[in-house]
C-alpha cells in the first residue's frame, strides 16, 4: 500500500513540476467525492494536488424547479410519490419531502423496479417515480417503463430528470474560467458507457481521462496515472477500474437508453442549460410520462441568492469559501444541495474535514 | 435549529436531531437533575445500595430477524443499559402495545424469544402491561420493557471520570445489527449471511468493574446512531477529543460490503450487542483480556484513545493514514442511487 502511495507521490511532484503550478484533478462522481473524504485522502496528499468535487452527484445537480414540483405532486391525494432516499432532504423553496413524509405519501425505493411494485399494490393511486440519477440508473427506469407497457400497468408515471455525464463534462471545460487539469471519471456510470464514451473530452480539450473505482486505493492509483499523463503531456482515456469497466461499456443498456429516452437540453444546478444533456421518455411512452399526464412541469428556477453550489460544482471554490457553509447552510438546514446529500461536496467537507489540515 | 415544526423520522435516528428533540422539548418538561444527566440508567439512593433504573421502547421491522426479534432485543437492550451503568440488573418490566390482527402464534413466538433471553441472565420479567389498538394505529407490535438493577459496589463510571490518555474499547465487529435489518427489510441477499449481534452485554460490564473498578471510567452500549453517536456524546461537553483507527475497528466482511454498497458509513449502524468501554491507559490491554474471555467479546479490540484537543472532535485515523471527522450521524441513514 505505502509503495503506491508513495509512487503517487512522485508523480504529483512530477505534474507539478511540468506544469509550475498545483495540479487540480476533479472527481465527477459524489460516490468519489465521499471515498476522498472517508478515506481520509484530502489530507494525506501533499498540498500540491486539489481534488475538485464535480457535478457528479445526481442529487446535487438537480434544479429547484424540479423539486418543488415533486412537492407540489406530494401534495395531491391521488399520487404515491417513489423516491431514492437522498432525494428526500434536498430543500425546495416549499421545503423538503422529509417535511412532508407525515402524510404517508412518499415512499422511499431502492429501485425503479420498487416503484413498479408499488403501482401495482396501489392500483387507486398514480405512483410517481423521482427518476433521477446518471446513465447509472436510466437503465433501470427504460426497463420499468417496458415491463409497465408489458404488464398494461397505468398508473406509474415517470418524472425524469435523468442527467448525461459527458456533456456537464464538456460544459465545465467549455467555461474559460475552468481551472480542471484532468478527470478521475466515475466507476459505475463508466460501466454502462464505458470509457471510450470520455474519448471526445480527451480530443477536444487535451485532458486526461481516468476512471476509478470507489476503493481509496484505486483513487489512489488514478491519481497517480492521471499526474503521468501530465507530467508527460500525454493526455489519454484510461481506467484503474478493468474489472468492471470495459471500452465499450454495456451495450444492451446503452441500447435500452437510446430506445426509452431523447437526450434533450437540460438544466443543471449551478450550472445551467447544458445541451443534449437530460433524459425525457420519448413520445412513444408519453402515457407513463409524469409531466405530460400530470400537468406538472417542472418550471427551471435561479438558484437561491447567496448559494455558492454552482462554483463549488465548478470547482470554482471550495465549499469552505462559500459565505453560507457552516453558517447559515449546515447539514440540518442546508440552503444549497451540496449541503444536502450524502454525496454533496459541501456536505463530505462539513462533515469530514471541517477544520484545518493536520500533519500526523 | 432545525426548522422542522413536525416529529420526522430522523427524530428517533438516534442523532443530530434525537438529541436536539430531547434537549429542547423533553428534558424541559420534566426538568429534574437525574434526567438531566442523560445516562443509560437513573441512579436512585435507596438506603445502603443504589438502585438503577432504565426503560426503553422497542419498534423494530421485521419483527423477526437473523440473530434475534423484538422479544430478544426489549429484554436484551433494556438489560445492556442496566449493565453499562455499572448495575446488576435485577427485574423488568414487559409492556406490549399490540395492533388488532397480529396472530396470537406470532405473540407467543415473540414472548418465549423474550422469557428464554430474561432466563439466560437470570432475572424475571415480574410486571407488564397490555393494550391493543386498531388495525394501522401501530405496526404489528410496539415493546416497552424497564429494568431495575444494583449497582456494582466497585463501579464508578460517568463521562466526568474520562481523561485524555485513556483507551476505548469496543467488545467486537459494528454495524452487524443494522445492516442485517437493513438488509433483510430490502430483500437483500449476501452469500454470507449477516447476523444482528442482539444480545446481552452484562457479562462483560460486570466482569470488567468487578476486575477494575474505577479503572473503567464510561460505558455505553452503541445502539441507535452506532458507534459514531456514541463517541460524539463522549466529547460533546468536554475538553478533549478522540482519535479511532479504522485498522483496528472490527468490521465483519459482509456487513461492510452491505454498507459500501448502500453508501452507508459503517460507523453510523445501529449495534445490539455490543459495549465501548473507555478505561485508563494501564489497564487496557487486562480490560481487553477481560472482554475476550467473554463469549460475546471474542472479537474485542483497543480502537483509540482519548487526546488533548483543542475541538472537542473524533477524528478516524484512516487505512491509508489520512485523517478525517466522525460526526454525529444527523439521525437516519439514507442509501445512495448510483
Amino acid at each position: 500500500m505505502l509503495d503506491r502511495i508513495n509512487r503517487a507521490y512522485k508523480q504529483i511532484a512530477r505534474a507539478q513540476d511540468a506544469l509550475g503550478r498545483k495540479i487540480n484533478i476533479m472527481e465527477v462522481c459524489g460516490t468519489h467525492t465521499v471515498s476522498v473524504f472517508r478515506a481520509g485522502l484530502r489530507e494525506a496528499f501533499p498540498e500540491g494536488m486539489k481534488l475538485l468535487s464535480g457535478p457528479g452527484c445526481p442529487v446535487c445537480i438537480t434544479d429547484q424547479g424540479y423539486i418543488d414540483a415533486v412537492l407540489s405532486l406530494a401534495e395531491r391525494d391521488d399520487c404515491l410519490i417513489a423516491t431514492y432516499g437522498d432525494m428526500i432532504r434536498v430543500p425546495g423553496r416549499k421545503g423538503s419531502l422529509e417535511k412532508k413524509t407525515d402524510r404517508g405519501n412518499i415512499k422511499i425505493v431502492l429501485s425503479a423496479e420498487d416503484a413498479l411494485s408499488l403501482a401495482k399494490q396501489n392500483p387507486g393511486k398514480k405512483i410517481v417515480f423521482v427518476a433521477i440519477g446518471f446513465e447509472t440508473t436510466a437503465p433501470a427506469t427504460a426497463v420499468v417503463v417496458r415491463e409497465a407497457v408489458q404488464q398494461n400497468i397505468k398508473n406509474i408515471f415517470i418524472f425524469s430528470n435523468h442527467k448525461l455525464v459527458v456533456p456537464a463534462m464538456t460544459a465545465l471545460l467549455s467555461d474559460k474560467n475552468n481551472k480542471i487539469d484532468a478527470f478521475m471519471c466515475p466507476g459505475h456510470v463508466s460501466v454502462i458507457i464505458g470509457s471510450d464514451a470520455y474519448k471526445p473530452v480527451v480530443e477536444n480539450f487535451k485532458k486526461p481521462c481516468v476512471v476509478a473505482g470507489f476503493e481509496p486505493m484505486q483513487i489512489i492509483e488514478a491519481i497517480s496515472e492521471i499526474c503521468r499523463q501530465l507530467a508527460e503531456g500525454t493526455p489519454a482515456v484510461d481506467s484503474v477500474y478493468p474489472a468492471a469497466v470495459t471500452p465499450q461499456g454495456n451495450k444492451t443498456a446503452q441500447r435500452i437508453i437510446d430506445e426509452t429516452f431523447d437526450a434533450v437540453d437540460g438544466c443543471w444546478r449551478g450550472l445551467g442549460k447544458i445541451p443534449k444533456s437530460t433524459l425525457k421518455l420519448k413520445e412513444q411512452f408519453s402515457d407513463f410520462d409524469a409531466e405530460k399526464q400530470l400537468g406538472e412541469l417542472f418550471v427551471h428556477e435561479k438558484d437561491l441568492t447567496g448559494c455558492q453550489c454552482g462554483e463549488v460544482l465548478c470547482g470554482l471554490i471550495d465549499p469552505p469559501d462559500c459565505k453560507l457553509f457552516a453558517k447559515s447552510c449546515m447539514p440540518d438546514t442546508p440552503v444549497g444541495p451540496c449541503m444536502v446529500s450524502s454525496e454533496g461536496a459541501c456536505a463530505a467537507w462539513y462533515k469530514y474535514a471541517r477544520r484545518k489540515r493536520r500533519t500526523q | 435549529m432545525t426548522a422542522s415544526d413536525k416529529i420526522l423520522l430522523a427524530h428517533g435516528g438516534g442523532g443530530r436531531l434525537t438529541d436536539e428533540l430531547i434537549h429542547s422539548v423533553i428534558l424541559p418538561a420534566f426538568d429534574n437533575r437525574t434526567l438531566n444527566k442523560l445516562t443509560d440508567a437513573a441512579e436512585i439512593p435507596a438506603g445502603k445500595d443504589n438502585i438503577c433504573f432504565t426503560t426503553d421502547g422497542y419498534v423494530v421491522k421485521p419483527l423477526f430477524f437473523s440473530g434475534g426479534d423484538i422479544g430478544k432485543l426489549a429484554v436484551c437492550g433494556t438489560i445492556n443499559d442496566l449493565a453499562v451503568s455499572g448495575a446488576k440488573p435485577a427485574a423488568l418490566s414487559l409492556s406490549l402495545i399490540i395492533e388488532e390482527g397480529l396472530e396470537i402464534s406470532v405473540l407467543k413466538k415473540i414472548l418465549a424469544s423474550a422469557a428464554k433471553a430474561a432466563k439466560e441472565e437470570n432475572i424475571s420479567i415480574v410486571c407488564g402491561d397490555t393494550k391493543v389498538v386498531e388495525a394501522g394505529c401501530a405496526d404489528k407490535i410496539f415493546i416497552n420493557t424497564s429494568g431495575v438493577g444494583f449497582k456494582l459496589p466497585r463501579a464508578d463510571v460517568g463521562f466526568e471520570k474520562i481523561s485524555a490518555g485513556d483507551k476505548i474499547i469496543v467488545s467486537g465487529t459494528i454495524g452487524d445489527h443494522g445492516m442485517t435489518i437493513m438488509s433483510q427489510r430490502e430483500g437483500m441477499k449476501f452469500e454470507t449471511e449477516m447476523k444482528s449481534d442482539c444480545g446481552s452485554v452484562a457479562q462483560i460490564c460486570a466482569k470488567a468493574i468487578e476486575a477494575l473498578g474505577g479503572e473503567i471510567k464510561f460505558m455505553r452500549d452503541p445502539t441507535r446512531g452506532g458507534l459514531a453517536a456514541t463517541l460524539n456524546e463522549i466529547v460533546s461537553q468536554a475538553d478533549y477529543g478522540i482519535d479511532i483507527y479504522e485498522e483496528n475497528i472490527p468490521v465483519n466482511p459482509t456487513v461492510r460490503a452491505a454498507a459500501d454498497m448502500l453508501g452507508f458509513d459503517i460507523l453510523n449502524i445501529a449495534n445490539e450487542g455490543k459495549v465501548v468501554i473507555v478505561v485508563s491507559e494501564k489497564n487496557a490491554e487486562k480490560c481487553l483480556e477481560i472482554c475476550k474471555s467473554c463469549e460475546n467479546g471474542k472479537n474485542a479490540a483497543v480502537i483509540g484513545e482519548i487526546v488533548k484537543s483543542d475541538e472537542p472532535l473524533v477524528e478516524l485515523v484512516t487505512m491509508i493514514k489520512g485523517r478525517r471527522i466522525v460526526q454525529m450521524p444527523y439521525g437516519r441513514e439514507l442509501p445512495r442511487i448510483c
